[in-house]
């Protein structure tokens, strides 16, 4: 089993009884490298990261998190991973730095700790000066980067983003992108799920996820070969990206 | 201070938080018991006589005996409501948030069920503050020995919704609660009607009601209000509370994978 530092699995199946959703996945994220999760809808995206953020386990495969396995020491995993769901998970009637510390006290930091480290957090997304503001009153590009924000403040080595742009408008789509190819640069294991193609730069890690099973992994300029990674997608899968 | 203290302390304050600027949700769970203690039980007081039994040493009026079973109706609405909103609607998002915690899960769905009961309470000393008000006072060991008899109804309470909100994907609202739930928890019991009332219509009724926890909550708070402790009361509503706390846990098992089928 490959121990890296970042985020490794391993022959990773799962079935909702009858239904498989998962089929042998096998792919690792090493540290400092952005990896794109393509997949249509249905191509067992939702299911992956459930299983990654132990919302529910498998008996078939491994996970390991930072040189944790996930299902023999979940907790240890759980500390090293940040997650950004696909669903907001504010709330929206606390204010920006109240929701971050929230989140810092399920991680046990307090006090002046868990201030510091969401401030600096804040700061690392541009986010520094609303730390005051209701999260009600930020617009959706900024309630996601106040997500990604929080999802550093425990310092995990492996960030997880379920589509993450889904409802934004196109500048920010490309702020938060281009924000979390940084975080990625900065020595973080990052798996983006999309199924938008443009999001996709050419040096990035790309795992092209269909029905369950992973069909291409490799960088994203290796396995577009010259063509729009629309086109190859398109190939590749039958659908549209 | 510990990481489980730590989250702990959080999710109380998140809670206190929520209750104080969500005043729409706090008035509603404050006007529905008002409304049964001013409209309901001022329109029975004539029908119904209450003859003196335990704990009460005088005779009583009907505003005065269901008191404690409107102190168990804002646990169990809060209990239900608290609970099934994990599943229901956005609360869904901060559930997933709280189990990626790397603190064990039975240790955060229990500090959840403590804040929501701890909101629970508030609402409880609200509604006894108006009674008093009202004219209906208790002695003030009652009040005292009261807080930690609802906070054991309440827990075991909202370990019942958190048990629903687990396994039952068919109650797509809380209407379906309402009518399967709490009106037959809360109609069964002896809330309204004492059990002795109740077996003079029919003994089969009478012992389904004793055999109902929310029954066993409300003759623990009934008999704490008046500074009494009402043992088997208090056995039965701990061996709920084991029994739901413990089916709730095993419904969230990450290995069984019940959240993700309805998230």
């Amino acid at each position: 089993m490959s121990m890296t530092a970042g985020l490794s699995l391993q022959t990773v199946s799962y079935a909702f009884g009858a239904k498989q959703a998962l089929r042998d996945v096998s792919f690792a994220v090493e540290p400092g490298t952005f990896c794109a999760l393509l997949g249509p809808n249905g191509a067992g995206k939702s299911t992956l990261f459930g299983l990654l953020t132990r919302l529910f386990t498998t008996g078939q495969g491994s996970i390991t998190v930072a040189g944790h396995d996930l299902a023999r020491q979940p907790r240890a995993a759980l500390a090293r991973i940040g997650v950004v769901f696909q669903q907001p998970t504010l709330d929206l009637d606390l204010t920006v730095r109240r929701n971050l510390l929230y989140f810092a006290a399920l991680h046990g930091l307090a006090g002046r700790e868990a201030e510091t480290r969401s401030m600096a957090a804040l700061d690392r997304l541009g986010m520094a000066e609303r730390a005051g503001e209701l999260a009600r009153n930020l617009n959706g590009g900024h309630r996601r980067r106040m997500e990604i924000a929080r999802a550093l403040i425990h310092r995990p080595a492996v960030l997880l983003l379920d589509e993450p742009t889904v409802g934004l408008d196109a500048a920010a789509r490309f702020a938060i992108t281009d924000h979390v190819h940084g975080l990625a640069a900065s020595g973080l294991s990052v798996l983006w799920a999309t199924h938008l193609t443009d999001e996709v730069r050419p040096a990035d890690q790309l795992v092209i996820l269909h029905r369950g099973r992973v069909l291409a992994n490799g960088t994203a300029a290796d396995i577009s070969a010259g063509k729009p990674l629309s086109d190859v997608f398109l190939a590749k899968t039958g659908t549209p990206a | 201070m510990t990481a489980a203290l730590i989250a702990l302390r959080a999710i109380l304050h998140r809670e206190a938080l929520r209750f104080v600027t969500q005043r729409g949700r706090f008035i509603a769970a404050l006007v529905r018991p008002l409304v049964w203690l001013f409209i309901f039980a001022a329109g029975f007081r004539a029908a119904l006589g209450l003859s003196i039994t335990p704990p009460y040493q005088t005779y009583i009026t009907y505003e005065v005996y269901i008191v404690p079973g409107l102190c168990g109706m804002i646990l169990l609405f809060n209990g239900m409501q608290s609970s099934l909103s994990l599943v229901y609607d956005r609360e869904m998002g901060s559930m997933r948030l709280l189990l990626t915690s790397p603190l064990p899960r039975w240790w955060l769905l229990t500090a959840r069920l403590i804040a929501s009961t701890t909101v629970s309470l508030l609402q409880c000393a609200a509604f006894l503050g108006v009674a008093a008000l009202w004219g209906i006072t208790l002695p003030w060991q009652g009040y005292l020995a009261a807080i930690p008899a609802l906070f054991v109804a309440g827990l075991m309470l909202g370990a019942l919704g958190l048990m629903l909100s687990s396994f039952i994907k068919q109650l797509e609202n809380f209407a379906g609660v309402m009518n399967f739930v709490i009106f037959p928890m809360f109609f069964l019991s002896s809330a309204l009607y004492p059990l002795w009332k109740m077996a003079e219509a029919s003994p089969r009724l009478r012992d389904l009601c004793a055999a109902n926890p929310f029954t066993q909550a409300v003759e623990l708070i009934r008999f704490a209000l008046y500074g009494q402790m009402n043992l088997p009361a208090l056995g039965w509503t701990l061996l709920a509370l084991a029994l739901f706390g413990g089916v709730a846990l095993w419904g969230y098992d990450p290995a069984r994978g019940m959240v993700q089928r309805k998230g």
